[in-house]
């Protein structure tokens, strides 16, 4: 059987009917005066989830991350966490945690004392305290760092800190605002695998918030798309970048081509797109928009060769350009193709081996062309 | 060239306050010290010895063979004077507490505000200061008199029905300094506040803290030194205190800003009064020494 992308463990709750969700957000609206941040947004979320509320700044994402911690009230709506309404119950009494964007780790405490606070405040014995505070410092390795105050710290011992000190009460849900925003890409990327290992290891639910796509597709179980206050699309990172379920999904995620046209005749399970300029597109897709009407296919630049002869398929899916770009990436190279009518197409091949004879130059008459699979057929 | 002139501008804009320290410090330090090594003379000016600066060095020194620590020893024979002091830094603590305990709220308040309106909050802190000081501590007379503005108020809501007796008491010196000093206080603790973090306070929120216990293991420790600021720019100038106990204290009350006045111009003993000052100068040096410590401290704590 065929499936949308790689599949990185056998863990979907949300498929399963009989599970219950561990968060749900029910029509959640949140006002500022006269801004509304959240828009009647509904969504659940399962235990042991790694979960990302993925959108551009003030989409709302980070207002959703605040209502779970607490720190703002719906204006309307419930969010329910284990079977329990949160509305009225203030930051103090909820059973998740929050590592800040700012990572807000206290500068006049030293790093043992910043993860041992919350515990400190919940009256633990001083033994229990140390143990666990030992047992943070070595899950972020920073044993050697436990007496040193906070600006003593480099960005990424601070940001294990700020972990550390989140996770030091075991809540049942974690809650990171934009966790590596602030570290260097490299660093990031490291960081990337080592949260998801955390989450793991640690079997706890996590709640991501991001402007980052590399970052919510690298971590998350599911991603939700957001804009202006509302959820696009919930959906497997593979979902949401091979089947994005609109045009805002398909271009807010990765690069992506979009052929406009007509839709033709009823062609079984494909859906056929006439006057796009030129050449006549057949994609497969599980629906069929009204024949007549306009529509859209998506295609990423991963998906369409670029070659000198025309394919066997041609002129379906198939068109002539001139090559306008070429960018070299080292793992792939990424062309823009001309096309006549002075659209430009974005195409990437892999450089799997090292040396290319007669390589494709600048200005060079070639086919674009891409198979009846490669592309989603997009609803508006 | 320009690098010499750069060199010489950043050596003069080191040199300059250290040269007002000099000048306006050091100097009359010197000579107020001089001073109280002198005796008091009916002369003019009224101590011996006076230098001759035409009789040479060997003159100078031959005069200045007649200083002595008299005075000093005398301050302490005299319990007057220990009183006095002792007195002074009670009333200047009590004061800096009280003070303390206005201005935090005030200050708190302020940095909560909406940051359109901050400016405006800061400008009525100073306010006052746009009218005479001598002029404010008189107006505290005509609240405080038993048929003052006070007394008239709360008899006339029948809160009291005798005249409470405020002025010439220690009350009204407190009161009197806390008005006078409230934004030497407010300012410094508005600063450390204001510049604050806010998800700071949310963190302990969010790691269990209720707003109180948040306040108190998080803002108020980060405000310590804006805390610690504020009581020494009050605390400092009460110790020395002369207007407001002399208008609003009673005739018992001592303090030494009070007796180093009387020294000074009833007595016209200058040098038992350069005495007086010197001890009260040493006494001050201890907490801005305390103070330069915990702003160092603040400092390499870096935020």
């Amino acid at each position: 059987m065929k499936s949308l992308g790689s599949i990185r463990r056998s863990f979907a709750p949300w498929a399963d009917p009989a599970s219950k969700p561990f968060i749900s957000v029910k029509n959640v609206t949140k006002r500022f005066g006269d801004f509304t941040a959240v828009d009647d947004l509904s969504l659940d979320i399962y235990t042991r989830e790694f979960f990302a509320l993925l959108g551009a700044s003030g989409c709302g994402k980070s207002t959703l991350l605040r209502m779970l911690a607490g720190f703002e009230q719906p204006t309307s709506g419930e969010i329910i966490l284990d079977g329990q309404s949160l509305a009225g119950i203030p930051p103090y009494r909820r059973p998740v945690n929050m590592m800040f964007q700012s990572y807000a780790l206290f500068p006049h405490m030293t790093v043992e004392n910043n993860i041992a606070f919350g515990l400190k405040q919940d009256g633990m014995p001083k033994a229990d305290i140390a143990a666990r505070v030992a047992q943070m410092l070595k899950l972020v390795k920073l044993e050697k760092f436990s007496q040193r105050k906070p600006h003593q710290l480099s960005g990424g011992q601070r940001q294990r800190v700020a972990l550390a000190r989140s996770l030091a009460k075991r809540p049942k849900v974690l809650l990171l605002d934009e966790p590596l925003g602030a570290l260097d890409k490299k660093l990031r990327e490291e960081t990337q695998f080592e949260l998801m290992d955390l989450q793991q290891e640690l079997g706890l639910t996590f709640v991501v918030v991001t402007h980052d796509q590399e970052e919510a597709m690298t971590m998350a179980d599911r991603i939700a798309v957001m804009s202006h206050g509302k959820v696009i699309q919930v959906a497997t990172p593979a979902e949401i970048y091979e089947a994005p379920n609109s045009r805002f999904v398909a271009d807010f995620i990765g690069d992506v081509n979009i052929f406009e046209g007509a839709v033709g005749g009823a062609d079984g399970g494909y859906v056929r797109l006439e006057g796009t300029n030129g050449f006549p597109i057949r994609m497969a897709s599980p629906e069929r928009p009204a024949t007549g009407g306009k529509s859209a296919v998506a295609v990423r630049p991963e998906k369409i060769r670029v070659s000198r002869q025309p394919p066997a398929h041609a002129p379906v899916n198939a068109v002539q350009g001139e090559i306008w770009d070429i960018g070299y990436l080292g793992d792939m190279t990424v062309f823009h193709v001309r096309l006549k009518d002075g659209r430009v197409i974005k195409a990437s091949s892999l450089n799997a081996v090292r040396a290319v004879e007669d390589p494709l130059g600048y200005d060079q008459e070639v086919w674009i062309s891409f198979g009846e699979d490669a592309g989603v057929v997009l609803k508006d | 060239m320009t690098r010499v002139a750069s060199a010489l501008f950043s050596r003069l804009v080191i040199i300059i306050p250290y040269a007002w320290l000099l000048f306006f410090f050091l100097i009359p330090f010197f000579i107020v010290f001089r001073i109280s090594l002198s005796q008091t003379a009916v002369a003019m000016p009224p101590y011996t010895p006076v230098f001759d600066l035409f009789g040479g060095l060997s003159g100078i020194l031959e005069k200045a063979r007649e200083f002595s620590f008299d005075n000093y020893v005398w301050l302490t024979e005299d319990v007057l004077y220990f009183n006095a002091y002792v007195s002074s830094v009670i009333i200047a603590a009590v004061s800096t507490v009280l003070t303390l305990l206005i201005a935090y709220p005030v200050a708190y308040g302020m940095a909560k505000a909406p940051k359109t309106i901050r400016p405006t909050l800061l400008m009525l802190v100073i306010l006052p200061f746009w009218t005479s000081f001598l002029i404010r501590v008189y107006a505290w007379i005509a609240i405080l008199k038993p048929e003052g503005l006070l007394n008239q108020f709360l008899m006339s809501i029948n809160v009291i029905d005798q005249p409470l007796i405020i002025l010439n008491t220690n009350w009204a010196i407190y009161i009197g300094i806390v008005y006078s000093y409230l934004p030497f206080m407010v300012l410094p603790i508005y600063s450390s506040l204001e510049k604050m973090d806010h998800t700071l306070t949310e963190a302990a929120l969010d790691l269990g803290c209720t707003p109180f216990t948040a306040f108190w293991r998080v803002t108020f420790p980060l405000s310590l030194a804006g805390v610690v600021a504020g009581c020494l720019l009050v605390f400092i100038p009460a110790v020395g205190e002369f207007v407001i106990p002399d208008l609003l204290g009673g005739s018992e009350t001592l303090m030494i800003g009070k007796t180093l006045w009387n020294e000074f111009n009833a007595n016209r003993d200058w040098p038992v009064s350069s005495a007086v000052a010197t001890i009260l100068l040493l006494i001050l040096v201890l907490p801005i020494v305390y103070f330069q410590n915990a702003q160092a401290k603040a400092d390499s704590e870096g935020k």
